[in-house]
């Protein structure tokens, strides 16, 4: 008898229980159910949201494959100097980086998917209802956008936070207001902010030999690695150069640092028809927009280099794309279907404020280094109110082609 | 119990549960979410709270017949804000500390609204001795709410309890702290504050389903 039959006989047999919601939800997850509905009308579609957070999954894999290289290549290059000529075979994908980033990004994604599909299932359970598949996304999600060293215990607690007060309160998948891998970032953010910025969390064992250190310990040294926002909001130039940003060797949160590979899981979105092309495309042209501004009050003269906000100021508008996570968030985060905008032209607002607001935090307060995901959170938080302006814009005009025609 | 009749009972202790003011009416949320962050402060905002509200209904109740019912509103903004003047003297007189860290708050007990809202609709209309009962009663199950929250805040944000250090020193490194626990400084800011409420709230309802309201 094959696992799959096994899987159904199980179900069959604690129908009606309480744990039912869990062999279900475990039966759907590795196959098609044996059942098929008899009654009413249905249409046949493959894109259900199985498959829809699959398609997601796959496009955040180059970037969790990526992350995991850059974790061991961003270790072993603080700790012995950062390679002459760089050769992307002979220092960054060998077997010692992909076995420390393996080490230390896995716990991560272990932690995230077991704490969080454990809280659904819990639910499910209590409240009697399926195992739905939005934890899917996030659980790839939130290991992706946290510093390498995150502690574990930390990330329980906020993917607990995250999936309890961002997601189930409001009934769960397709329900929530706001994006759950974001309440979990911007948990973390909140309450551990000495872990989540600085120059001492973006490097694997920095916070660790900065503790040996104080200890006494001799015989090493102290490593560090600011990210280039960081560097740049001290008015200081990064050390990287343009394609080193755009490829991802640089220092920053797990999966976030390869525009590259972003750029390639946004296209196979947008070919799948997965994520919404209105809302990236704006949310570009928003940060485009803000970082023109910018630029142009620092070639007006109005902000000098005395000024706090000269170094991120003066970057050039489009490398804004480039550092920091903005591309990630645009591409995986803001495209959310359940929290962002539902009307085409919603999305486009909804989008350019993304943008706009993210450039906006990022240069003005020092405090947030990266923007992008209160800007995402805010956001979502209005795209209900946009989408209620633009319906009643809809209605009003063609009431009045109505009045038109009647008179 | 002798003392009491059972209809008297119920007015300390409704609001206590069933018909909390925070919890169920959800009001007084202002000063809830702004003195929170320890525990000390908010069991000084119950006691000044739970003095203002019984002394207020009483002196209410006491003038209920000869206040005229169109400047009701002002008359009893002065009561309350007599009462609140001897709360803030009484505190700078005797713990200084403690009131510059309540700062405005115990000013802005004269906003309160579960206060004017027991004023108006009980003391108005009851005996004195119902109506300090009531303004007891409801004091008390505001305080209640303050201290959970004052509690759950500095436990978890601050580590400490009425300022001692119950978790072990975070700079030496003892206690919890030398396992890697590290205090969680949302929960000193105020969104947690009204996100515990709505944990309580969410506790209280799905305890007891009767309170869940009718859409």
């Amino acid at each position: 008898m094959s696992l799959k039959n096994k899987l159904h006989d199980l179900k069959m047999k604690y129908k009606g229980t309480k744990m039912a919601p869990a062999f279900n939800a475990l039966h759907t997850f590795l196959y098609l159910p044996n059942e098929t509905t008899h009654s009413g009308s249905h249409v046949r579609a493959a894109d259900d949201l199985k498959r829809t957070m699959n398609t997601v999954i796959i496009a955040l894999i180059p970037c969790l494959i990526f992350g995991i290289f850059n974790a061991g290549y961003q270790h072993y290059s603080a700790i012995n100097g950062f390679p002459q000529d760089f050769s992307l075979f002979e220092h960054f994908i060998n077997w010692e980086n992909f076995v420390l980033g393996a080490w230390t990004v896995l716990p991560l994604v272990i932690v995230s998917y077991g704490v969080g599909l454990g809280v659904e299932f819990l639910f499910a359970v209590i409240k009697g209802h399926e195992v739905e598949e939005g934890y899917l996304v996030t659980g790839m999600l939130v290991p992706l956008i946290v510093p390498i060293d995150t502690p574990l215990w930390m990330l329980t607690i906020a993917v607990i936070f995250g999936v309890v007060i961002g997601k189930e309160i409001f009934g769960g998948t397709g329900m929530n207001i706001l994006n759950p891998a974001l309440t979990i970032r911007a948990f973390l953010f909140f309450a551990y902010p000495t872990w989540m910025s600085g120059d001492k969390v973006w490097v694997h064992g920095a916070v660790e030999r900065d503790a040996q250190i104080a200890a006494g310990a001799s015989d090493v040294s102290a490593i560090s690695g600011e990210t280039i926002l960081g560097t740049l909001a001290q008015n200081n130039t990064p050390d990287y150069s343009i394609m080193e940003m755009f490829y991802g060797f640089i220092p920053g949160s797990v999966g976030e640092t390869s525009t590259l590979l972003i750029l390639l899981g946004g296209l196979f979105l947008l070919y799948t028809k997965v994520a919404s092309w209105r809302i990236m495309l704006s949310s570009v042209v928003g940060a485009l927009v803000m970082g023109l501004i910018f630029n142009w009050v620092v070639d007006a003269g109005i902000i000098t280099e005395s000024s706090n906000f000269y170094g991120l100021m003066n970057v050039t508008f489009w490398e804004h794309l480039i550092i920091g996570g903005l591309a990630f968030g645009i591409v995986y985060m803001a495209t959310d279907p359940v929290t962002g905008s539902q009307t085409n032209k919603g999305k486009w607002i909804y989008g350019f404020f993304i943008g706009f607001i993210s450039v906006m935090i990022r240069v003005f307060n020092p405090a947030y280094p990266e923007g992008v995901f209160l800007a995402i959170l805010l956001m979502n938080v209005f795209a209900p109110t946009i989408d209620h302006y633009v319906i009643r814009g809809n209605v009003k005009r063609r009431k009045n082609r109505l009045k038109v025609k009647t008179a | 119990m002798g003392l009491l009749s059972k209809k008297d009972r119920a007015l300390i202790l409704d609001p206590l549960t069933d018909n909390n003011p925070i919890t169920i009416q959800v009001l007084g949320i202002c000063s809830a979410l702004a003195i929170t962050a320890q525990l000390k402060a908010s069991i000084v905002m119950a006691l000044s709270v739970i003095f203002v509200m019984g002394v207020g209904n009483i002196v209410i109740s006491l003038m209920r017949n000869i206040i005229p019912s169109k400047i009701r509103i002002i008359v009893q903004l002065v009561v309350v804000a007599t009462l609140v003047i001897i709360v803030d003297q009484v505190l700078k007189a005797f713990s200084y500390e403690l009131s510059k860290q309540l700062s405005v708050f115990i000013g802005l007990i004269i906003t309160n609204c579960i206060i004017m809202g027991r004023f108006e609709a009980f003391a108005l209309g009851n005996g004195v001795f119902r109506s300090f009962l009531d303004g007891i009663g409801n004091a008390l199950g505001y305080g209640v709410i303050l201290i959970i929250v004052g509690f759950f805040r500095e436990l978890l944000g601050s580590g400490t309890l009425l300022g001692i250090q119950v978790l072990g020193d975070p700079i030496a490194k003892t206690g919890l702290y030398s396992i890697g626990y590290e205090n969680n400084g949302f929960m000193l800011l105020s969104p947690m504050a009204l996100i515990t409420i709505g944990i309580i709230i969410w506790v209280q309802r799905s305890r007891n389903p009767e309170l869940v309201e009718e859409n």
